[in-house]
């Protein structure tokens, strides 16, 4: 008998929800067309995305003529910066000052050093404190004459804390209000958007990342809102697609797949407090059943859904591949598991000894995961963490 | 990723755990890269009669201990000096490129282990 299948790690992708799906099948047969032309069946798909644009605009609060298709959130948050710092090179010529947190995404850190790097703009890298969150007297020291773009993630991916943004925007709005050269504040609010507010005039950002597919929308689907007014040049160059802004043909279903997921997820945020319930018993259990665990980071400004542990002296990999033998898929921060064999930047960052980062295990639950999900969980997991201690001499 | 002989070795490793007075043993790997082997050996008529290994690592970590202890159990010290890295990682039919450094901690464990046997049989002698 095969086992069902328990899928916890949400962090890194959802599946597509069914009725998603449904909405975007008639854009690979039927309806076909390319949105730029101008005969019905194109005029068809361009409608198709326009509804889609409102679709996220409405989620987000903002204008449609605000939101920006892209192929992925990586893509979003390279935009963000490498518009925004090429249209000050453009426009002023002199170094901006780029601010962002040490546990930011991947997407964001690379661009932001690789102006560093090639000497483009001055970079500043956040700490966080013990509950993985960043101050924000730190921030504010931090900021400098020529800061132009701060850039914070709403919830982290890894360890799933809250950044405080809305306090982190009123901030800024502050301090912009007081010069002639404007910060523009950024967010990948990649991980946020199934469980948190993001109003965007509530938040006070310029700028938002999202994903489709970990929002049980499609893969290869993103988008960037851009506030009207903000300096920025486009990424991809050529036919003009999103207002000259991002060219390409747009990915129709893709985009119709983003859309109805968004309006979805509205929809499902009544899951909330089950999620956390479910999410809460799985701490409790594994704390209370598993000598030497450790619970990672802020319990409280923390996403639903995120649990993040270290085992000691049982290393990441061998208890993702035991657990990955009984059907049940969660992820780890251990260097093992990457090609870098660095543990992940952001355990670091938390203060995280290799040994903790080496045997942490991420476990991210989503709108399926039932309460006999984590019974099974708790059930193998501690045997598993014996095992492992006992061939590590434990 | 990894071989059905890996997952095997990994799932049920040969010659597991601490040894009572061992001849000789040896520790390597360190916990930045994420992987601790200690390896324990008896020598007779100067061949490996016993070993043993306690690992602390990743999946490929823990099959290259156990794949070792096969490998060099029986041989003399100095055909057991002569195992590589390369045939650790045939011998488990594969090990992914980012992995093989595994393969290499197992040998350079076993080796130790046998300077180690040197060692103290110098000094009794």
């Amino acid at each position: 008998m095969t086992q069902k299948q328990i899928y916890l790690d949400c962090a890194a992708t959802t599946p597509t929800d069914l009725t998603v799906f449904k909405k975007m099948q008639p854009y690979f047969f039927e309806q076909y067309g390319n949105p730029s032309t101008i005969y019905s069946l194109g005029e068809k798909a361009s409608q198709a995305v326009e509804n889609a644009r409102d679709q996220v605009a409405d989620f987000l609060k903002c204008s449609p003529n605000e939101i920006y298709f892209t192929g992925s959130a990586s893509e979003s948050d390279n935009w963000i910066i490498y518009g925004v710092i090429n249209k000050i090179w453009e426009q002023e010529n002199k170094k901006p000052h780029i601010i962002i947190s040490s546990i930011e995404h991947k997407a964001v850190i690379e661009p932001a050093r690789y102006h560093e790097e090639n000497n483009l703009a001055e970079l500043t890298l956040l700490p966080i404190n013990n509950d993985g969150i960043i101050e924000l007297t730190e921030l504010e020291k931090a900021i400098k004459n020529n800061t132009r773009l701060i850039s914070i993630m709403y919830a982290n991916s890894e360890i799933g804390t809250i950044q405080p943004i809305k306090e982190i925007g009123a901030l800024i709005k502050k301090i912009n209000s007081k010069r002639k050269e404007k910060i523009i504040f950024h967010t990948d609010a990649v991980q946020a958007v199934n469980y948190l507010d993001c109003n965007v005039q509530n938040l006070g950002v310029d700028a938002l990342s999202l994903s489709g597919h970990k929002i049980y929308g499609p893969k290869g689907v993103g988008a960037l809102y851009i506030k009207k007014g903000t300096p920025i040049v486009s990424l991809i160059r050529g036919g003009g697609q999103e207002k000259d802004m991002r060219s390409g043909t747009e990915n129709v279903p893709g985009i119709v797949g983003l859309g109805e997921a968004i309006k979805k997820v509205r929809d499902c945020k009544t899951k909330f407090q089950s999620i956390k319930k479910l999410r809460n018993k799985l701490i409790t259990g594994i704390l209370k059943d598993i000598p030497n665990s450790q619970f990672n980071g802020s319990l409280k400004n923390r996403l639903p859904n995120n649990a993040h542990i270290s085992f000691s002296k049982a290393e990441g990999e061998s208890i993702v591949m035991e657990l990955s033998q009984r059907n049940i898929f969660v992820s780890t921060g251990s260097a093992c598991a990457n090609n870098s064999l660095i543990p992940s930047h952001v355990l670091t960052a938390l203060g995280l000894s290799y040994e903790q980062s080496h045997c942490s295990i991420r476990f991210t639950l989503g709108r399926h995961t039932t309460n006999n999900d984590i019974n099974s969980v708790l059930k193998v997991l501690p045997g598993i963490i014996k095992r492992l201690r006992k061939i590590s001499g434990h | 990723m990894y071989s059905k002989k890996v997952i095997k070795h990994f799932q049920n490793p040969s010659n597991m755990g601490k040894m009572k007075n061992p001849d000789a043993m040896a520790e390597v790997g360190n916990l930045q890269c994420g992987d601790i082997m200690k390896l324990y050996i008896k020598v007779k008529d100067n061949k490996i009669k016993d070993i043993s290994f306690e690992t602390m690592g990743c999946v490929a970590a823990i099959s290259t201990s156990s794949m070792i202890t096969e490998m060099a159990k029986g041989k003399t010290l100095d055909k057991a000096m002569k195992i590589s890295y390369n045939d650790v990682a045939e011998e488990l039919g594969k090990l992914p490129p980012i992995k093989m450094h595994c393969a290499d901690l197992a040998v350079n464990a076993l080796q130790k282990a046998i300077k180690n046997y040197g060692r103290t049989k110098t000094k009794t002698h």
